[in-house]
């Protein structure tokens, strides 16, 4: 029987680029499934959920256009906001553990590449020298400033549980402790679910469905992108949702995450995160129901609390935890 | 002791004692009045929840009582009669300006420091599995007191006191299993005739000084004497 044998190494390999391709080509699946359960949430007519891919094809498919005093920078960025987004992916597992790609990095280095995007596009929209560009870049670096401290400490959180920093060996320690009660967890958790609402423009801290003037963050960023620009940028916002929500999903529930590089348990991993994608994007839909739209000034408390409940996932670990 | 030898029902009253100490967070954070008293009865309802967890995995029975007594205590009559006051007093509606909201977090974070290094040494005397949530009973207890603190209103700092009342019974249903019934019976009826006398004394302060801020209640004054300029000015 081939299929129980574990593959050799350039299988892994290739599996590592298949699993990074599926980030990819799966990311507005995911953000199409969001945009229809949102719409019948809200008693709208809904999109198919194929409809990001008919945008981002659109987008491709149209002339960009410059403005007259933009930059290398500037047309460098989509590229490298892509490239970044893509690589970042490519350090979380999906549907495997102990792929070479995550083995070769940590969430160390996986929050290094999304604050180079990050970076990047602050960058391309202070170049373009338009107010909503500036505007959008200063707003996006404050969350940025406060948001990043909270990943790292829910990262942290984790990882001195599974004494590891790299997210594969820390997603195998929680599946081979079984099913432990741990309150370091659950604070971690919510902390980054917390986060990962800001980080990825997420309702109660920015619209991604909204072009008003005002309260735009992201949008304000990419106003003076189009055409195939607008599309890499889009798609890689697409991307970078959906490593935060496999992100949740599979470093605080690893189960069903396939161990073995046989294809039984890769299918059982597919259908796993498939199904838990669903449930969290749906989860997502309610959160992003239920909040208002928060003013720019009340995103400090925001990342605040989202802070405290990382910082108090640590301080449980140490005192509940390990016991002294 | 290391939670993976710890049984499934020891790591519930772990995570329990972790979300008590969460409410206590939630309690310093939020500034509306209605919302604060609901965090309050969520924090006693979770109190109840340990304390009966505790009495199943020790083997107390007598803590099923105390934490029967506490559910109907701490989370339904006292956030009621808290309630019933602040519709009658009209300030349901109220939202306290805090300030420094990030300091006082950060503050409470400190405290959950220092009450773990405090309960450290306790915590290596005692045995069992409770022993590790000393250290958050002394915080919840401390983080009570923030409270009181940082706030102005005098219903914030009712729940205050009320919340320090929880952490002592958490600090004694985790060290020692509970207290002696007639302790605890007499310390339940002290708080809710204690809710009903602040009950009063809000009245009281409503009718002398017309407002609810308690840092109002320094001034001195004549009981005949007009009131100062500055006070009715100062009062929104």
């Amino acid at each position: 029987m081939i299929e129980s044998l574990p593959l050799p190494i350039d299988a892994a390999w290739l599996l590592a680029v298949v699993q990074t391709l599926l980030f990819v080509f799966v990311a507005p699946l995911l953000s199409g499934w969001i945009k229809r359960i949102k719409c019948h949430m809200q008693n709208r007519a809904a999109p198919s959920v194929f409809q990001p891919y008919r945008d981002l094809a659109k987008l491709l498919r149209k002339h960009t256009v410059l403005a007259e005093n933009a930059s290398w920078l500037f047309r460098f960025t989509p590229y490298l906001v892509f490239a970044a987004t893509i690589l970042a992916a490519a350090v979380v597992p999906l549907i495997a553990l102990q792929l070479p790609t995550a083995q070769i990095a940590d969430v160390i280095v996986l929050v290094g590449f999304l604050a180079l995007a990050r970076f990047f596009l602050a960058l391309a929209g202070l170049d373009i020298g338009t107010a909503f560009g500036g505007m959008g870049a200063s707003r996006e670096m404050m969350i940025g400033a406060l948001a990043e401290p909270v990943l790292m400490m829910t990262a942290f959180t984790v990882s001195m549980s599974a004494a590891t920093t790299n997210l594969s060996e820390a997603m195998g320690y929680t599946l081979s402790s079984g099913l432990v009660l741990r309150p370091s967890f659950l604070f971690a958790a919510l902390g980054l679910m917390l986060v990962a609402v800001a980080e990825t423009g997420r309702v109660p801290v920015d619209n991604p469905a909204t072009h008003l003037e005002l309260t735009m963050v992201h949008e304000a960023m990419i106003l003076e992108y189009t055409g195939r620009h607008l599309a890499l940028i889009e798609w890689a916002s697409k991307i970078k949702l959906m490593v935060y929500l496999v992100l949740i999903a599979n470093l605080f529930l690893p189960w069903g995450i396939a161990t073995e590089l046989t294809l039984a348990e890769l299918g059982k991993g597919t259908v796993a995160i498939a199904g838990k994608l669903i449930l969290l994007g749906m989860a997502l839909v309610v959160w992003e129901t239920v909040m208002a739209k928060m003013r720019i000034f009340r995103v400090p408390p925001y990342l605040g609390f989202a802070f405290l409940l990382s910082l108090l996932g640590m301080l449980t670990h140490v005192v509940l935890e390990t016991g002294g | 002791m290391d939670l993976l030898k710890l049984g499934l029902y020891e790591q519930a009253i772990l995570m329990f004692a972790a979300v008590v100490l969460f409410t206590s967070f939630a309690m310093l954070a939020q500034a509306r009045i209605v919302p604060l008293i609901h965090i309050f009865a969520w924090q006693g309802a979770l109190l109840a929840i340990t304390a009966a967890l505790v009495a199943y995995v020790t083997n107390h029975p007598h803590l099923y009582f105390s934490a029967a007594l506490t559910l109907v205590l701490k989370a339904l009559l006292i956030p009621w009669l808290l309630h019933r006051l602040t519709v009658r007093l009209n300030i349901h509606r109220d939202i306290e300006v805090l300030r420094f909201p990030s300091l006082i977090m950060l503050g409470g974070a400190v405290l959950v420091v220092f009450s773990y290094s405090v309960a450290l040494p306790i915590a290596h005397l005692a045995s069992g599995t409770t022993r590790n949530t000393i250290a958050i009973s002394q915080a919840v207890v401390l983080l009570g007191m923030l409270l009181m603190i940082t706030r102005k209103k005098a219903i914030a700092q009712v729940i205050g006191f009320m919340s320090i009342e929880n952490g002592l019974f958490f600090a004694a249903v985790s060290a020692t299993y509970g207290m002696p019934m007639v302790v605890e019976l007499g310390i339940a009826f002290d708080v809710l005739v204690a809710a009903v006398l602040f009950g009063v004394f809000f009245f009281q302060m409503r009718d002398s000084i017309d407002s609810f801020d308690v840092d109002r209640l320094n001034r001195l004054r004549e009981v005949d004497e007009p009131p100062l300029p500055d006070v009715t000015e100062k009062e929104t």
